[in-house]
């Protein structure tokens, strides 16, 4: 390995995927992208949301990961902070969409230790919407990767959502989303409790409720699940940054679900 | 056809070596120093802007004298050799060792090889992990690295600078005496630094994964001590 020099022409800058281009063509590394077959029995990550409150952006989703009708993975992870003020949510395929993530968040603190400041919200999004057309060829494949971006706009000094299609379309949401399998049934339940200028607390139960409502219909979705203590990641990002919730508020959300669903079947 | 005169290989370093130790003499000095629970990285430098000391990866800063676009190319190179290190591998696997070796390599080459030295004098630090003590490896225009466990000042008027912080120093230091000591040292009599002279820098673990931290306006101002 050699320093990464470049001649001035040639040089990427703060673009950390144009670096890998370099350099895979300089045959010194073999990271990135690789040429697809078409691959069928791959893991597949489900249910996703963002919903905005009065103090940032809640981003959350659920644990499960399927193979056609069996679960591959009960306690993946798709909430991943990309930086301290944003953080992306994946449905789809989870390898790539795992590769994905990291490859995002390796750019916006190359971009930002490159240049000395960081990049703006609407920017980071459309970093992701190219790194998702790239994944073009891939998705017609069946390897589709589906995220959510949400964030604290540094600049607008509000929480931000944003989605994607497959062939990296960006759209921003003004209230809440949700995608994956169990996203129809989600979003129906975040459509009938949110309320503009909700607190932090009310929207993370929620966002719980509606990953749970996703579990209810959708077998390809995790709900919260007391006996083995597997809870969804939910984190909230506001002015201070991202941070994920507890799993002790998340025991407590899931308790009081139980109860609802109780009370549901035997009524008084 | 003209004949290009003979110079003795001997004379040809030697020139060399005097040209890039001119160029670095010119810029004002830095000092890194290892303190109790951190590394501390002091510059002179009144440009708020253009830095000399920068984040490299977690755990790896870097700092620089002499000409800017030298050493400013040199770490944009180690950003990039740090990213994609920890892309390809883990973050774990990326180290201020082999990324001082990449840097003594390039200089090296560019001083025998290149028509014109690189004019720069560059400091890579690295924060101490479980078991590891933190580390400093100064790296001359010619390629020579040295590694320092205590402290190193790099740029012009290194040597009495030195002298002066090397009297003083304890690794038992807490931020504020191993700064005020960078200054001391950094000052001479008929130039006092005050805290808007400075770039200051550390790496120091506060439970998050990047440890490197600017310190500037009324934090630099209550550790160096000035009066507003």
């Amino acid at each position: 390995m050699a320093l990464p020099l470049f001649e001035v022409a040639r040089d990427p800058g703060p673009d950390f995927c144009g670096l890998l281009g370099l350099l895979d063509e300089r045959g010194t590394q073999m990271v990135g992208q690789s040429t697809p077959v078409a691959i069928q029995g791959v893991p597949h990550g489900t249910t996703i949301a963002a919903v905005r409150f009065r103090d940032g952006v809640v981003i959350a989703g659920d644990r499960r990961a399927t193979e056609g009708n069996i679960i591959a993975n009960r306690t993946i992870e798709k909430v991943f902070p990309a930086d301290r003020f944003s953080a992306v949510a994946i449905a789809g395929a989870a390898g790539p969409a795992i590769e994905m993530v990291r490859l995002f968040q390796v750019q916006l603190e190359h971009y930002e230790k490159v240049e000395g400041t960081v990049l703006s919200l609407e920017g980071k999004a459309n970093q992701l919407a190219q790194m998702i057309r790239s994944n073009l060829g891939m998705a017609m494949q069946g390897l589709a990767v589906i995220p959510l971006f949400a964030g604290w706009d540094l600049h607008r000094n509000q929480g931000r959502i944003f989605t994607y299609d497959i062939a990296g379309g960006k759209y921003e949401e003004e209230a809440f989303y949700s995608t994956g399998s169990g996203g129809r049934d989600a979003r129906a339940t975040l459509r009938l409790g949110f309320r503009p200028g909700m607190s932090r607390d009310d929207v993370v139960r929620l966002a719980t409720k509606a990953l749970f409502e996703a579990a209810q219909e959708d077998s390809a979705t995790g709900g919260p699940d007391l006996l083995r203590g597997i809870f969804p990641v939910i984190g909230v990002i506001d002015a201070s940054g991202y941070q994920r919730v507890g799993d002790d508020e998340l025991v407590t959300l899931a308790r009081e679900l139980e109860t609802e669903l109780t009370t549901r079947r035997q009524p008084e | 056809m003209s004949m290009p005169f003979y110079v003795a290989p001997e004379q040809m370093m030697k020139d060399r070596a005097d040209y890039a130790r001119k160029g670095i003499a010119r810029g004002r000095a830095l000092i890194g120093a290892v303190y109790q629970v951190g590394v501390l990285l002091c510059a002179e430098n009144p440009s708020r802007s253009l830095h000399k000391v920068s984040e490299i990866y977690d755990r790896i800063a870097f700092a620089g004298v002499g000409k800017y676009n030298e050493f400013d190319q040199l770490r944009v190179a180690g950003i990039r050799h740090a990213d994609t290190k920890g892309f390809a591998y883990a973050r774990d696997d990326v180290d201020a060792r082999s990324l001082a070796n990449l840097y003594a390599q390039y200089l090296g080459q560019v001083f025998t090889h290149e028509v014109k030295p690189l004019e720069v004098e560059i400091l890579v630090a690295e924060l101490g992990a479980a078991g590891r003590e933190s580390q400093l490896f100064h790296i001359l225009y010619d390629g020579t690295v040295v590694d320092e466990q205590h402290f190193a000042v790099i740029g012009g008027d290194s040597d009495a600078i030195a002298e002066r912080f090397a009297g003083a120093y304890s690794s038992d230091w807490n931020l504020q005496d191993a700064l005020r000591a960078c200054v001391a040292a950094l000052s001479e009599e008929e130039h006092q630094l005050h805290y808007e002279d400075l770039e200051v820098a550390v790496l120091e673990d506060r439970g998050e994964r990047r440890t490197f931290r600017r310190i500037a306006g009324g934090e630099l101002q209550s550790l160096v001590g000035d009066p507003g």
